[in-house]
């Protein structure tokens, strides 16, 4: 009888554990596949709660993982060892995904509201930050175990949604108060008692970045024409607008989607930005964050992306331009490409080297690859309502 | 916050002298699933595509039921000008605005 029981149960567990595993897109000839994790990566399907796990070297799904929840505006963080996709639901679910295995291996509801994470510089914890409460939470990388939170209380009472969280140097996070227009940093040497340094930033920042290298903390502004810069290399400096005014005190254009800041933004000793209510792309000197220019692009642009070699940026925009990508040489600083992948363009990655970028065409369900030295297609993938796509070089970048 | 809801005031005001004379034509099935479209994946960017919110505030029924339903027209319509709202009148007529809003007082389909 009780040898029985514990048939059931282990068979219980068995059917449990498949259940729980992502569908294999394709029969694996052996029972045991060897595979690195540095060609893989993840596709967020935004409207199905599904992602989709890719082979970025054959180009080639291999698991659709569903179960995710609301991932209308979702992103992802890998763990050190690339092996493990951290999700960040809109719903605030966070879900660790097994790329090895293609299943969920914990998942928990962190908040009503989120908006996304990063990752601690030492890989062990893995940080969300949430509109609803705002502020931000610390977890356990391994088990997910909350760690500690600090709410973004700017003021008595006052919580602000926070946007551009970013991990820098020192077990470090950085990230900026949408209500309270503030940068924040919070310290988690001790995983469990956070400490937190403020800094007047400007009105509504709505995104940041820090740079590859760790040091400058870039906070992009709704509310003004400016972008918020803070030293975190000297951070008792304050932080400092650049690019102030670049409106010219013209009107605005609407804004039909918020642009997106990321640490791909630096390429040949620049940094190139997205205007707000301008169809530009703003340059800055890195070293004096001047400006040096503009680019006149298609429309709102929501994701400026640098290759992985700087040469090229690559641009997508904001409705109701999102059908278009267009390329701007870094060296000569003018456009030299203009495509159309398809309805509704959200995202774009590059392969870790950057001879190929994936593209996100969420109202046609497809992911399209193209060579980013010929600029021709080299391949797409049928996605459902693609939006994020995160491959795992990530794993080894400041400010992921 | 005050010149906000003033400015609204005075555009739902604006807004409904100019619907007066207007018939409230039903768009047909077709537009209907544009605007649908449009809702979840366009205005969901920053009101999520659940319509609970994001950087916008929450479209749902009980976040929506004490507010007048022409403010909300006008919203759509015109934006709100100080917020990240923008105006949409490029994109969909007035009764289309009025559709959309209806829907969302009710729950807005999938």
């Amino acid at each position: 009888m009780k040898a029985a029981l514990h048939l059931l149960r282990l068979l219980a567990a068995v059917l449990l554990l498949s259940a729980c595993a992502g569908t294999p897109l394709r029969e694996s000839g052996s029972a045991v596949q060897l595979r690195g994790t540095g060609d893989l990566g993840l596709v967020i399907e935004r409207a199905s709660g599904q992602v989709t796990l890719v082979n970025t070297s054959i180009r080639e799904a291999y698991a659709r993982i569903g179960g995710l929840g609301d991932l209308s505006h979702a992103s992802v963080v890998y763990s050190r060892d690339a092996r493990y996709a951290y999700v960040f639901g809109r719903d605030g679910g966070l879900s660790k995904i097994d790329l090895l295995e293609a299943r969920i291996v914990k998942r928990v509801m962190q908040s009503g509201n989120a908006i996304g994470g990063s990752i601690s510089q030492d890989g062990r914890i893995v940080v969300a930050q949430n509109y609803t409460p705002g502020g931000i939470k610390a977890f356990d990388a391994d088990t997910l175990e909350l760690l500690s939170e600090v709410p973004a209380e700017y003021a008595p009472g006052k919580f602000s949604k926070v946007v551009g969280l970013a991990d820098v140097p020192g077990n470090r996070f950085a990230y900026a108060l949408f209500d309270g227009g503030e940068i924040w940093v919070s310290d988690f040497t001790d995983p469990k008692k956070p400490v937190t340094q403020r800094f007047p930033a400007g009105q509504q920042p709505y995104d940041g970045l820090v740079t590859p290298n760790g040091r400058h903390y870039l906070a992009g502004l709704f509310g003004e024409d400016g972008i918020a810069m803070l030293d975190l290399w000297q951070p008792e400096q304050g932080a400092r607008k650049i690019l102030e005014k670049y409106g010219r005190g013209e009107e605005k254009l609407p804004v039909f989607k918020m642009p997106h800041l990321r640490g791909w933004s630096m390429a040949a000793g620049r940094a190139w930005l997205p205007a707000i209510g301008r169809h530009e792309v703003l340059m800055a000197d890195a070293d004096t964050w001047r400006e040096t220019g503009r680019v006149a692009v298609k429309g709102q642009p929501v994701f400026v992306m640098a290759s992985p070699d700087g040469r090229q940026i690559w641009v997508n925009f904001a409705f109701p331009d999102n059908g278009w990508v267009q390329v701007i040489d870094t060296l000569s600083g003018k456009l030299v490409q203009t495509l159309q992948p398809g309805k509704a363009v959200l995202h774009m990655e590059f392969t870790p080297r950057g001879e190929a970028v994936w593209i996100s065409a969420r109202d046609d369900n497809r992911v399209l690859i193209y060579d980013t030295r010929t600029f021709r297609q080299l391949g797409s993938l049928p996605v459902e309502a693609p939006s994020g796509i995160f491959f795992t070089s990530r794993a080894a970048r400041i400010g992921f | 916050m005050s010149i906000d809801s003033a400015l609204l005031r005075l555009l739902t005001a604006c807004c409904l002298v100019g619907l007066a004379g207007a018939t409230a034509a039903e768009p047909s099935p077709a537009r209907r699933q544009e605007l649908i479209h449009l809702v979840r994946q366009d205005c969901g960017s920053c009101h999520g595509m659940t319509l609970q919110g994001g950087l916008g505030p929450a479209l749902l029924p009980r976040t929506l039921a004490d507010k007048p339903a022409e403010g909300l027209v006008a919203t759509i319509v015109y934006g709100r000008p100080g917020t990240a709202m923008p105006p949409w009148q490029g994109f969909l007529a007035e009764e289309e605005a009025r559709w959309i809003v209806g829907r969302l007082l009710e729950g807005f389909p999938k």
